[in-house]
């Protein structure tokens, strides 16, 4: 990756859901830089997920450029897909198949060179070992999320997107998937974008915060900043500030 | 008295949830009467050409009809395959890790088809043997014409396939009913078990656009000792060509279809 390459780049992204009477995002700028982690933010029906789907090229946007890592991820799908990857909440994975067998066949359509040895490594980092013979469709909510998180890092993606990721992880696990998520991204440079509803977790994880309202970003900058501006103690406090009034504190 | 109202109330409170889907979905009322419906054309046009054949032995019929069950399979598992492969994933909410994949869309359209020859020569191969073993029919005897009469029936189970991939990729669940439906729509106008003068006029008409009908027909003619003639063999090829461009045309017009309507990202969530 290029230092000064953009990992994400979004302009003017506007999107309208057909029988949908507002917008789903509208005129929506930011940027992700290398190396950098940053939280979307906003309540249900913010737009997050229309944003995410646009950068992962699962949604032609109504309106707007979204560039990952300079190309379209439309219509240049096989040069950006095989340098990014994604785990959410809602997307699961195969449940007939065994963990291993499930790390083998993602990894497969990625090419990933020297299968074994990343499996075995992410395996043994996200304490997945003792279930690698165990069917995916077995694994409780929070093992399976740390084995989509796993197969999310099997590229070694220099992107990484991730939806709610520590939503179905006790409070231990999530502490322990942020660290290794904080280390793996600070050995490699990745960038992050993350969603999340845990506004403390946002706080600690994130370099910088994209605050989304009924489609249109609100607030943009590091969450201390962000907490400064908008004279919130915390995130939590911003959020329901938000939802409550719709307040819109500045576009960054 | 008080539990058998509860009893009426619970009991129609879970019809009224079938009668909730059902109003919302046009597939579904469909359903109710297509299985029905098939069942009787497939049955009512059989009856007609037994009654036609009187004259013939019973032993030649039923060749026709085992010989006629086995590559109708074909035909049936090789479009099965194309779309389970697809449902599967939706099934198991995993479409979304498979559509941001590097994989291309006909990378991904040519492992179901390989699936789905596997899956043919598996089910003919048990087929073969069971028909020989327990009705002595013998499909090698049919000889190398069988294979592509089969070829043909699988293309067009392919192209069958595609079309009903795309309309899973564009409405989801709700039209996973077609997926089992279609292949069985077209099936009375295959001629599968019986020869095309046996329909009605208006169903020739139908009969004649499919390849499966001119399928069928050469293996008849095959099973009653006759060669082929090249000009059935020369409409095979058009018409698996012209299916096969439609039914992928039409998968990739509902890929970006539903890219721009943002149902590709949603697909099992629903």
């Amino acid at each position: 990756m290029n230092a000064n390459e953009l990992a994400i780049e979004v302009r003017g992204l506007t999107h309208r859901y057909e029988r949908s009477a507002g917008f789903a995002v509208e005129a929506l700028d930011f940027e992700v830089r290398r190396g950098e982690i940053v939280g979307l933010l906003g309540p249900n029906g913010a737009g997050k997920t229309t944003t995410l789907h646009t950068v992962l090229g699962l949604l032609a946007p109504t309106a707007g450029v979204v560039r990952v890592f300079g190309r379209s991820p439309l219509l240049e799908r096989m040069q950006v897909l095989g340098r990014i990857n994604f785990a959410s909440v809602d997307v699961h994975l195969p449940s007939n198949l065994l963990v291993e067998e499930c790390l083998y066949i993602f990894s497969n359509l990625y090419g990933v060179s020297y299968r074994s040895e990343r499996i075995r490594n992410l395996v043994e980092r996200f304490d997945l070992k003792a279930l690698r013979r165990q069917r995916v469709g077995s694994l409780s909510s929070g093992e399976h999320m740390r084995l989509k998180i796993c197969k999310a890092l099997l590229n070694s993606p220099e992107l990484l997107i991730l939806d709610e990721p520590t939503l179905s992880l006790d409070p231990y696990m999530a502490h322990r998937v942020r660290s290794l998520l904080k280390e793996i991204q600070s050995e490699r440079q990745i960038s992050i974008l993350h969603t999340s509803h845990n506004m403390r977790e946002v706080e600690s994880f994130c370099d910088r915060i994209l605050f989304l309202h009924h489609g249109r970003k609100i607030a943009e900058g590091p969450p201390s900043e962000v907490l400064a501006r908008s004279k919130s103690r915390n995130l939590d406090e911003l959020f329901i500030r938000v939802a409550v009034s719709g307040d819109i504190f500045d576009a960054g | 008295m008080q539990d058998k109202t509860g009893s009426l109330r619970r009991i129609g409170t879970l019809l009224q949830r079938y009668v909730f889907l059902h109003r919302r979905s046009i597939i579904r009322v469909f359903d109710i009467g297509f299985w029905p419906v098939m069942d009787l054309l497939i049955w009512g046009f059989m009856m007609l050409y037994i009654q036609q054949t009187a004259n013939t032995p019973l032993a030649e019929t039923i060749i026709f009809l085992i010989g006629a069950m086995i590559a109708w399979d074909i035909h049936y598992r090789g479009q099965q395959a194309v779309t389970i492969s697809l449902m599967e994933e939706i099934w198991t909410r995993n479409i979304v890790n498979i559509l941001i994949a590097p994989l291309r869309l006909w990378e991904w359209v040519a492992a179901s088809f390989l699936y789905g020859t596997l899956k043919v020569a598996t089910v003919t191969l048990i087929l073969g043997i069971l028909a020989h073993l327990l009705y002595a029919f013998n499909l090698i005897q049919i000889g190398w014409v069988f294979l592509p009469l089969a070829a043909s029936l699988l293309f067009f189970g392919w192209a069958i396939g595609l079309g009903t991939s795309g309309l899973l990729l564009r409405y989801g669940y709700a039209a996973e009913a077609l997926i089992w439906g279609i292949p069985f729509l077209l099936q009375p106008f295959s001629c599968v078990f019986y020869p095309l003068e046996v329909l009605p006029v208006w169903a020739q008409g139908i009969a004649r656009i499919l390849p499966s009908t001119y399928a069928f027909e050469g293996l008849r003619q095959t099973l009653q000792g006759k060669a082929i003639p090249a000009s059935l063999w020369a409409v095979l090829i058009g018409l698996n060509g012209f299916y096969l461009a439609l039914g992928a045309g039409f998968f990739v017009f509902m890929f970006h279809r539903a890219r721009a309507t943002g149902r590709l990202g949603h697909l099992g969530q629903d």
